[in-house]
């Protein structure tokens, strides 16, 4: 069974004139953490708005719940969680106060879902006195997680939740999104950090309003078309220089550490004869070695390829 | 012997008990790329802001581009310049009236403005978009305006804070070539970021855990001292043990 549902959904903002959401369908089966991956401006919180019936689409239709999101709109209300990118609870309540007055608005109480919010609620229980507002960017995020969850919602939209948060915080709470998808709980969670695509079991590459590519994080590995190489010299600025101007290569950027370098051709000695190129140009400390692409690597092919598209 | 441009000696900032930043001592180099790292609450925006002269530190001493951090912050605030993801650009001017109006407070002659326009629009190809709003433009274009803004007045450092957050990944890439550009010509980065792989990208990095520095060498000898495969895997390594979290 699905759980969210997008057909052909369209939102434009300024008359027209933005495209913010761009005949994007999808869908997320019952129990499955899905992710939507992009950048800023690629159109993930509209999307997340009109799932949780904030804001209209001007085409299209979207179900939730097996629920349509403008008839059924009260409905899918009260069965929806949603964590929006801002913080957005009462900064001068206290922890206690916000996470009651958020399982009152829903009928319910602490005590009646303490179960599924205990794992993450004990973290900042010891603070429960303090008010919202006092806490750190990672105690805010966990409040604003319980508040969500409180009523126990069949599904749940977490808008960027991870956005400016340290890499061990981070990694933190993806671990808490493993604990409740073990609850059965559908989860749609966007993020612009494409290392947090392969914690997801299915996800889509959003850009400018229109989706790159939907599967599973191994499947879009997998579909990257070209060998890719990783090379590192002494002088990385110089590299990225010189491998740009060298008609062998097709596509180079910096990634860390390396940079990622793909062929024109794909015969075997293309390797050989790039490095000879490079210890002409007396490169020293080279390494070259054969990788697997990350996300990161898709998205900016996709990316490049779509940016090509648009231009014919 | 490389010229030092940043030099600090036990900085300590104290709020009421809290000690943000506890007796930080490091120094960097002219033309160097400096990550500076660290847990959400680690002290890096209390340290950077005293850097930068906006705050006045409880003890211990600083030098920025040679002028003394208690005495001289007017001094320091002309030498340096500073970009926030947060704070950057007035959203409700157009790209020329910011580059106008940064330039004016950075006290550069009419002309000296007219040429920084003219270089900017060809350099980050906007010259169809100088008369649009701020507002209106992507975020990527946005960032790289900023930076570029940031120095305009040729400055010996540069401190930016988070300058890619939500960045799409080829933006991202081509906001690093302006940083690099700027090192080659000399200007110190000094930058903050969440993405490990950007911290490769640096000459140097420390890492700051409860408002100490626990490390700062280059990216391989940390790694190589961690024995960690990654920065990413460093960062774990120190920052596991934090107490804190506050923002």
């Amino acid at each position: 069974m699905q759980d969210v549902v997008l057909n052909q959904i369209t939102k434009t903002y300024n008359k027209g004139a933005v495209r913010a959401v761009d005949e994007v369908s999808f869908s997320v089966d019952k129990g499955e953490l899905f992710g939507l991956i992009g950048p800023d401006g690629a159109g993930k919180t509209s999307i997340f708005r009109m799932l949780t019936t904030l804001l209209l689409a001007d085409s299209g239709m979207a179900t939730v719940n097996g629920l349509d999101v403008v008839k059924d709109y009260k409905q899918i209300r009260s069965r929806v969680g949603y964590m929006p990118g801002k913080f957005s609870l009462y900064q001068d309540l206290s922890v206690e106060e916000n996470l009651s007055f958020f399982a009152t608005l829903f009928n319910t109480s602490i005590a009646e879902n303490y179960d599924l919010i205990k794992p993450i609620y004990v973290q900042i229980e010891p603070f429960k006195n303090r008010r919202a507002g006092k806490l750190s960017g990672g105690m805010k995020q966990k409040l604003a997680l319980c508040c969500a969850l409180i009523h126990r919602p069949n599904v749940l939209f977490l808008d960027e939740p991870t956005t400016g948060v340290d890499a061990v915080s981070r990694k933190e709470f993806w671990e808490m999104l493993a604990g409740l998808k073990q609850q059965g709980i559908t989860i749609l969670v966007s993020t612009p950090y494409m290392d947090e695509a392969t914690l997801c079991e299915r996800i889509a590459l959003i850009q400018s309003g229109k989706i790159l590519s939907i599967d599973r994080p191994e499947a879009i590995i997998n579909q990257y078309p070209e060998t890719l190489y990783a090379i590192k010299a002494a002088h990385m600025s110089k590299l990225l220089h010189d491998l740009r101007s060298n008609p062998q290569v097709k596509s180079c950027f910096a990634f860390g550490e390396y940079h990622h370098v793909s062929f024109q051709r794909s015969d075997t000695n293309q390797e050989v004869q790039l490095l000879k190129y490079l210890q002409e140009l007396q490169h020293v400390g080279l390494e070259i070695k054969q990788i697997q692409a990350s996300i990161e690597d898709c998205f900016i092919r996709l990316m490049n390829k779509e940016h090509a598209g648009s231009r014919h | 012997m490389q010229e030092v441009v940043i030099k600090t000696d036990k900085l300590t900032k104290r709020f009421g008990d809290f000690i943000a930043t506890n007796e930080i001592t490091f120094e960097v180099y002219a033309g160097e790329i400096f990550g500076f790292l660290g847990a959400n609450g680690a002290g890096k925006t209390t340290a950077m802001r005293m850097l930068c002269g906006l705050s006045k530190p409880s003890s211990g001493q600083a030098t920025i581009a040679g002028y003394d951090i208690y005495k001289e912050t007017e001094s320091i605030k002309k030498h340096i310049g500073y970009m926030s993801q947060k704070f950057s650009l007035y959203e409700d001017l157009t790209v020329m009236e910011n580059i106008r109006f940064f330039g004016g407070i950075y006290g550069l002659t009419n002309k000296q403005i007219k040429e920084k326009i003219k270089n900017l629009a060809e350099k980050l190809g906007l010259q169809d978009q100088m008369r649009k709003l701020v507002g209106s433009l992507p975020l990527g274009w946005k960032q790289k305006l900023a930076f570029s803004v940031a120095v305009i007045h040729e400055p010996r450092i540069v401190f930016l804070d988070e300058p890619t957050g939500g960045v799409d990944p080829v933006t991202r890439r081509q906001f690093w070539d302006l940083i690099y550009e700027a090192a080659d010509n000399g200007i110190t980065v000094f930058v903050t970021t969440h993405y490990m792989d950007e911290a490769e990208y640096c000459n140097r990095i420390s890492m700051m855990v409860d408002g100490v520095i626990k490390a700062l060498d280059t990216p391989a000898n940390l790694k190589a001292h961690y024995g960690a495969a990654s920065i990413d895997e460093v960062f774990f390594e120190l920052a596991r043990g934090a107490k804190r979290s506050a923002d």
